[in-house]
């Protein structure tokens, strides 16, 4: 396998850890890190796929607003999550 | 938040603006445009929210809606501006004056001064992303009064 591939296969098994993660821990904001980091790495996927436009959409709106909107939610409700 | 995540914030928000405003320039000719780089500053406003709460932005309300507003209506406009042919006519693009440079055939590195009434609009989506996404961070901010830090 190239390079390439090598990099393309390890940055898809890091997004679906993020999401993983994202779902197992109880912290909100953890989660929410977790997430931003999955979608960075899409970000980071779709550039690798040789789609620029969409990786700086994805960038700006998954990575960035998102987290922002997220972390603005749980800083005006709970920060940890109910049994 | 903590002193280090507003001197960050501060060094770091300049460098966002800055790189938005990059991709929305060069729209027309490098990846992006005008919705990626309005949701590039849009993510600096969400920043400034977050670090230094809504309350600080609440009185820009009324410009960022004013500021969409405008940036629909410029969009129209332009579009508007070759209905003598067909809506959405391009009828700066080769004509001499702003934007209107003609690219010469073949492979070249990309002139910033073409592309006709394509700048514009990217201006005008960029305007109207910025504003409507902003504002959405920064009412999101303001909603259910004060913040449990």
């Amino acid at each position: 396998m190239t390079l390439w591939g090598v990099l393309q296969v390890l940055t898809l098994v890091l997004i679906v850890a993020g999401a993983a993660l994202a779902v197992w821990l109880k912290d909100l904001l953890a989660a929410v890190i977790a997430l931003a980091a999955s979608s960075l790495l899409l970000s980071l996927e779709f550039y690798l796929l040789q789609a620029p436009d969409v990786a700086i959409a994805e960038a700006g709106i998954g990575a960035a607003l998102t987290t922002a909107i997220y972390i603005l939610a749980i800083r005006k409700t709970r920060r940890k999550e109910e049994e | 938040m903590s002193v280090v995540v507003r001197t960050i914030a501060r060094i770091i928000v300049p460098m966002i603006l800055a790189f938005g405003g990059y991709v929305i320039m060069h729209g027309h000719l490098t990846p992006g445009g005008g919705f990626q780089g309005g949701a590039v500053v849009a993510s600096a406003v969400a920043l400034i929210v977050v670090v230094f709460g809504a309350e600080r932005l609440k009185r820009r309300k009324t410009l960022l809606s004013l500021l969409e507003d405008l940036g629909a209506i410029a969009f129209i406009a332009l579009a508007f501006l070759g209905i003598g042919v067909t809506f959405f006519r391009n009828v700066l693009a080769g004509g001499g004056g702003l934007f209107g440079v003609p690219v010469p055939p073949g492979p070249n590195p990309g002139f910033l001064d073409t592309g006709g009434t394509l700048p514009l609009m990217n201006w005008a989506v960029g305007l109207k992303v910025i504003a409507g996404l902003g504002s959405v961070v920064v009412l999101f901010g303001l909603f259910g009064g004060k913040d449990d830090r």
